[in-house]
């Protein structure tokens, strides 16, 4: 989801940098299941294609699971192949030297289930058909993706991780990492996250997948064998990049200004920059996207509630052992400063070891993909320390 | 602040117990609840509003909010702290009795420290230069100052009766680091910290 074309590739992640995670390769692992879902289905087999960074210490110790958002994958940091124009989506941070240092920890980063980016979706095949699943592709949800992922982190022999971190539904998968599997990881790093995400969220969720459902070509979800809803689709990246970039931000970048003319055309061609841009958006993203999975994922995250059997947000997090660093951006209306702060308060009422930050910043809920001194700051130092902690047997305990 | 130990640490150091649970309230880059966390065995807390200190927080291990004390303070449970120290910061509150009253409902103790308005070196500048006094713990012009409940010893103490406050310890300073007794500490003292707790045991909001 970043805005990515326009940071050009720092040198710090160039290919054969210092501080670039260099050559990576995809890896997938399947286990035949049945996984059992929230929606009372299962699913059976389950790939799910994951990459790693780093070596794995020999007490097991230093692995940081980073959890991706709606259109990311598992390719967080790196190059596939020489010839890739652009890092993985969060080489930012991800690298030798970087705030998760692939010199210090392992990390590993993978598809989630119901995406299209390796493992199983709506686009992988059905067993019982021989076809796409298409909408025949159970409901899965952010625990789910969080379950299949423990099976991951299980058959890579971990017991329990460093850190479990993310940004966005990233962030919700690490919050909910934290609740369902308390003693699995000593430290949980949510940013730009909520524990559930608000009704404008899931307003604009939904006009994405009424784009998509309006789609001629949709053709109920049945579509791999002809053409692809890729108008739906685009319209669908075409609005959730606007919740993405905030106002001051759009302003700044194009203003009213016109693209490649002097005056208005009186007509319905693309004429603003900021309808150009969109539309360039729109179109990137349906060369790597399936619209199914962008269906399946983004119903997941309005699914999300981390209060969901329990009473309250409070009782949620009575049981997690984790200690916690949530940052939140300022201008991010999308998942807002107070969102975070609810994440915040209802684990200090179980006194649970949590630093909050909110950072001023101009960039939006994509603020957490782009370059930003005080998040590279904070994850580094933050980490760092308790990575420190756990060696000395110190964490940080609850005041209650 | 950053990177200067305050006056007042030390001894507040001496003040908290071995392996407290202890929040402070404006905690700047840090350095009081390390240190306690590293001598003391302390479980530590900070409330900072500044995002570079908050910044220093994170590298020095210590769990920090940001943002308001009030705001941060809020949800925690009551007595989730043997001890909460406001350093040298109530005076920059905007409702200082619904700050103790929130230290006092999270906090079993309250240590606070202030500057003295009563000292005698304050009082001469006002009274004979004729213009707002400035020192090292009062170090703002009139216009920039985030000063805007400054108090004396004898205020201090009136509004400790007023609320119902024991007041379990009160130690002066005479700058730079002198230790005074208590008499005339509200004209000799130009710090002063006071560890507080209710009389009654019972939690709620004091009365404003």
């Amino acid at each position: 989801m970043a805005t990515d074309d326009e940071v050009a590739v720092a040198v710090d992640s160039r290919l054969g940098g210092a501080r670039s995670a260099g050559l990576v390769e995809p890896q997938t692992w399947t286990f035949d299941g049945p996984l059992a879902l929230d929606c009372g289905r299962s699913l059976s087999p389950v790939t799910q294609t994951y990459e790693t960074y780093g070596e794995l210490s020999p007490e097991r110790d230093n692995c940081v699971l980073i959890f991706h958002a709606l259109s990311g994958d598992a390719h967080v940091a790196g190059y596939h192949t020489p010839d890739d124009v652009k890092p993985g989506w969060w080489d930012i941070l991800v690298g030798p030297g970087k705030p998760f240092d692939t010199d210090r920890y392992f990390v590993v980063c993978a598809n989630v289930i119901g995406g299209c980016r390796g493992s199983t979706g709506p686009g992988s095949t059905n067993p019982a058909t021989g076809r796409p699943y298409g909408l025949d592709f159970p409901l899965v949800t952010i625990g789910d993706m969080v379950r299949a992922q423990k099976r991951l982190v299980d058959h890579l022999g971990i017991e329990r991780l460093l850190a479990v971190t993310g940004g966005s539904m990233g962030g919700m998968m690490a919050l909910d990492w934290a609740v369902r599997y308390p003693d699995a990881t000593a430290s949980v790093l949510a940013i730009a996250t909520s524990a559930r995400l608000n009704a404008q969220g899931i307003a604009f969720n939904e006009v994405g997948r009424q784009a998509i459902v309006a789609d001629p070509r949709w053709n109920g979800g049945d579509y791999y064998d002809q053409d692809l809803p890729q108008s739906g689709l685009a319209i669908a990246r075409m609005v959730g990049h606007i919740t993405y970039l905030s106002e001051g931000q759009m302003r700044a970048k194009f203003g009213r200004r016109l693209q490649d003319r002097e005056s208005f055309g009186y007509d319905f061609e693309t004429e603003f920059q900021v309808e150009s841009y969109l539309r360039y958006q729109g179109d990137k993203f349906v060369r790597r996207f399936d619209a199914n999975s962008y269906l399946y994922i983004t119903k997941a995250i309005d699914y999300f509630d981390l209060t969901n059997g329990h009473r309250s947000l409070v009782e949620a997090f009575e049981d997690v052992q984790a200690e916690f660093l949530v940052v939140s951006f300022s201008s991010d209306w999308l998942y807002p400063t107070a969102g975070s702060k609810e994440i915040v308060q209802a684990l200090q009422a179980n006194g649970v070891p949590t630093t909050f930050l909110e950072i001023p910043n101009a960039y939006g809920h994509d603020a957490f993909l782009l370059p930003s001194g005080p998040l590279s700051d904070a994850v580094a130092n933050f980490l760092a320390n308790v990575q420190r902690c756990v060696r000395e047997g110190d964490c940080k305990e609850k005041t209650r | 602040m950053s990177g200067r130990r305050r006056l007042d640490y030390e001894l507040i150091e001496a003040l908290v117990p071995e392996g407290a649970r202890v929040l402070d309230l404006g905690c700047g880059d840090g350095q009081l609840l390390a240190d306690l966390q590293e001598h003391k065995g302390c479980e530590g807390r900070g409330i900072e509003i500044d995002e570079q200190a908050v910044l220093a927080c994170i590298q020095r291990g210590v769990a920090v909010y940001h943002g308001d004390m009030l705001e941060g303070m809020g949800f925690y449970r009551d007595g989730a702290f043997d001890v909460v120290v406001l350093s040298q910061t109530l005076q920059q509150t905007s409702a200082p009795v619904r700050v103790i009253g929130e230290m006092l409902r999270v906090g079993e103790a309250a240590i606070i420290s202030f500057p003295n308005f009563g000292y005698w070196r304050v009082r001469l500048q006002l009274l004979l230069g004729g213009r707002m006094p400035r020192n090292d713990l009062l170090p703002y012009a009139w216009h920039n100052t985030p000063n805007v409940h400054l108090c004396t010893v004898a205020d201090f103490r009136d509004l400790c009766r007023q609320q119902g406050l024991e007041r379990v310890r009160e130690i002066f300073v005479l700058p730079p680091s002198r230790q005074l007794g208590a008499l005339g500490a509200n004209w000799r003292a130009g710090l002063a910290i006071f560890q507080v707790r209710r009389e009654d045991v019972a939690y709620g909001p004091l009365a404003s």
